[in-house]
């Protein structure tokens, strides 16, 4: 913000005065404005937080509230990081991740790429097209179960009229395999709009000139693809895989209500497994550490991966 | 329109739209199942193969808003003819309504701890955003940066506290905990959101009015607040879009008075097992409004959920 005469006059003027003329300070005016948002988050994000970190180095239980709770130091980070099935859950989660990103982005950019292509009607269609990612993903998650029956289903249905062989004979939900496959499809379904909409805003900001100039130097249409709109559309790109990735690691909602985690444990996410650790098993010491372990990756790769589009976006 | 060698072709524009067109048609598929399921008898909606065109009924919504138990024949005799519609469709399948389901008060609470958290997150959102926005505050790229960071926080990993502290203060599955619980979470989203807004307003209208004469509050809420009434308007519905849709939350800090309708309907089970029509009613009835809401807000969708990185 560049500061303008009057904020500039404010600072000069001392407080006493300012408060005569104004009634209050510009000062006082920001402190009151901002310290409830600040003191709403402090009480329902941070307190927590911090509870949190120190719930991590006990053995403390909701459940068994009268036992005393003993300080354990660093042995629920240790159980955690030598438990093979967090190390299970962690897979399930990253192959979730890349490959509904994967998939998303392709998608989501092709589709952008022909939007952008401006074709009579594309607003309408665009619209219809979003309406997926702003449904409850519970409610949605939970409807696709009803698609994915093997019998019934229509999922089914379609995939046998085009491929042969019974629906009957497959369960995406119910076989161990597909299930990982079931829960990538839905959630597709679900956010490559999401892709697209960023996607299209990028193609949408590089100016035409920069096109008539390489039509001008005879470039083909392939060669201004590769030179022009990916380099210009990366940085949006990479915005969507953020954006995509935080949730995706977080996710909970959909596919506690497509598998509920099963069948086994092939589809259960971390967030599923803290979610059965912290209010199943009730091991509340236990369960924060993985909170905080979780929350640690999160901010750390987010982290490492804003510097990484702070660069694309200088280029 | 004049001639431009970036304008893509006649042909490419149809295939574009082709391909876009049978994009769009798969993905709204699913959604329409959902509500063409709402009218179907439980028979046609488990048939085999899946039918397209039925007779439509309302025997779902009837099941979604009604507990009902079976009946024996002496029941009937003694209950006399059916009274209403609804009875009439309960008779066919002899059962009878033994009362109201809780389908309406779970979507009246989606519906309070909506527009309660809304409320209450634009008021606090549009303070903090003039004050970000307009003055010096100490540490403003911090206290943004901390506010958006909040969101990355997987609910489940801050809900062990918060249930705990819910539980000591009582606001275990209230309507108020709740309230404020999905006020935090919005906050972040709003502020930047808004942020973003007031800072599109020009300074000048502002500094006019302090010239003559308002005070820094009037000129806030009688200059600034109107200029920036699309800007709150579409970030109120994006909030109440998210409250609404909420449900890991919901799950886990309510169970009774203060349930909403997400962790409800899933659950909504007929007399003979899981009663999927009604499911469906149930999901149309919840998810309809969303889609109306997305219709009003197409043209603020990509800035809405980018927290206001991409404005186009």
């Amino acid at each position: 913000m560049t500061a303008s005469p009057i904020t500039k006059a404010a600072q000069h003027t001392p407080d006493g005065i300012a408060k005569k003329i104004r009634g209050l300070s510009d000062r006082s005016i920001a402190w009151i404005f901002v310290a409830p948002t600040i003191f709403l988050l402090l009480a329902v994000n941070i307190f927590p937080l911090i509870w949190t970190i120190r719930l991590s180095f006990t053995n403390y239980r909701v459940n068994r509230p009268n036992k005393e709770v003993e300080w354990v130091g660093l042995r629920n980070y240790e159980r955690i990081l030598n438990d093979p099935d967090i190390w299970h859950t962690m897979q399930a989660t990253a192959h979730f991740l890349f490959w509904t990103i994967l998939i998303q982005v392709l998608i989501g950019f092709a589709l952008a790429y022909l939007i952008n292509n401006k074709f009579k009607g594309n607003d309408l269609w665009t619209t219809i097209i979003v309406f997926p990612m702003m449904l409850s993903p519970a409610v949605v998650g939970n409807f696709w179960t009803f698609l994915y029956q093997p019998q019934i289903g229509l999922f089914n249905y379609v995939v046998t009229f085009f491929t042969g062989g019974d629906p009957a004979d497959f369960s995406m939900i119910g076989d161990v395999y597909l299930a990982p496959w079931a829960i990538i499809i839905a959630d597709t379904w679900m956010w490559t709009p999401f892709v697209m909409l960023i996607c299209l805003a990028g193609l949408r900001s590089i100016p035409d000139s920069i096109y008539e100039a390489a039509e001008c130097d005879r470039a083909s249409k392939w060669r201004q693809f590769w030179t022009i709109t990916i380099p210009m559309a990366l940085p949006f790109l990479m915005l969507a895989v953020l954006f995509r990735g935080i949730e995706n690691f977080k996710m909970f909602d959909l596919v506690v209500q497509l598998t509920g985690g099963g069948p086994g444990n092939t589809t259960t996410l971390t967030s599923i497994d803290l979610k059965r650790e912290a209010f199943e098993k009730w091991r509340t010491g236990y369960s924060s550490a993985y909170a905080v372990i979780l929350f640690v990756t999160v901010f750390g790769l987010a982290s490492i991966y804003v510097k990484a589009l702070n660069k694309v976006k200088e280029r | 329109m004049s001639f431009s060698v970036t304008e893509p072709t006649k042909g490419t524009k149809w295939f574009s739209g082709i391909l876009v067109v049978i994009y769009a048609v798969i993905t709204i598929v699913p959604l329409l199942w959902i509500i063409a399921t709402g009218f179907k008898s439980p028979a046609d909606s488990i048939a085999y193969p899946p039918v397209v065109f039925f007779e439509p009924t309302l025997e779902g919504y009837v099941n979604l808003f009604t507990d009902r138990t079976r009946a024996t024949a002496e029941m009937l005799e003694e209950a006399g003819p059916p009274q209403t519609w609804y009875e009439e469709i309960a008779r066919e399948r002899g059962t009878v309504i033994s009362g109201p389901s809780r389908y309406g008060e779970r979507f009246l609470n989606s519906v309070i701890i909506g527009f309660g958290s809304t409320a209450l997150c634009m008021v606090l959102g549009t303070a903090a955003a003039y004050a970000f926005s307009r003055f010096r505050v100490p540490l403003k790229d911090d206290l943004l940066f901390f506010i958006l960071s909040t969101r990355m926080m997987p609910p489940i990993a801050v809900a062990i506290p918060i249930f705990l502290m819910f539980r000591n203060l009582g606001l275990n599955d209230t309507h108020l905990g709740m309230i404020l619980l999905y006020t935090a979470v919005n906050l972040s989203l709003s502020v930047w959101l808004l942020k973003g807004f007031i800072d599109e307003i020009p300074m000048e209208y502002e500094e006019a009015a302090l010239i003559d004469g308002y005070t820094r509050f009037q000129a806030f809420y009688k200059v600034v607040l109107p200029q920036a009434a699309t800007g709150i308007a579409s970030t109120a519905i994006f909030c109440l879009i998210f409250a609404w849709n909420e449900y890991a939350f919901a799950v886990l800090l309510t169970s009774g008075t203060a349930q909403t309708a997400p962790p409800f309907i899933p659950n909504i089970i007929g007399v003979n097992g899981k009663d999927w029509p009604a499911v469906a009613a149930g999901a149309t009835l919840f998810l309809v409004p969303v889609m109306v809401f997305t219709v009003l807000l197409r043209k603020h969708l990509l800035r809405g959920i980018t927290f206001g990185a991409v404005r186009k």
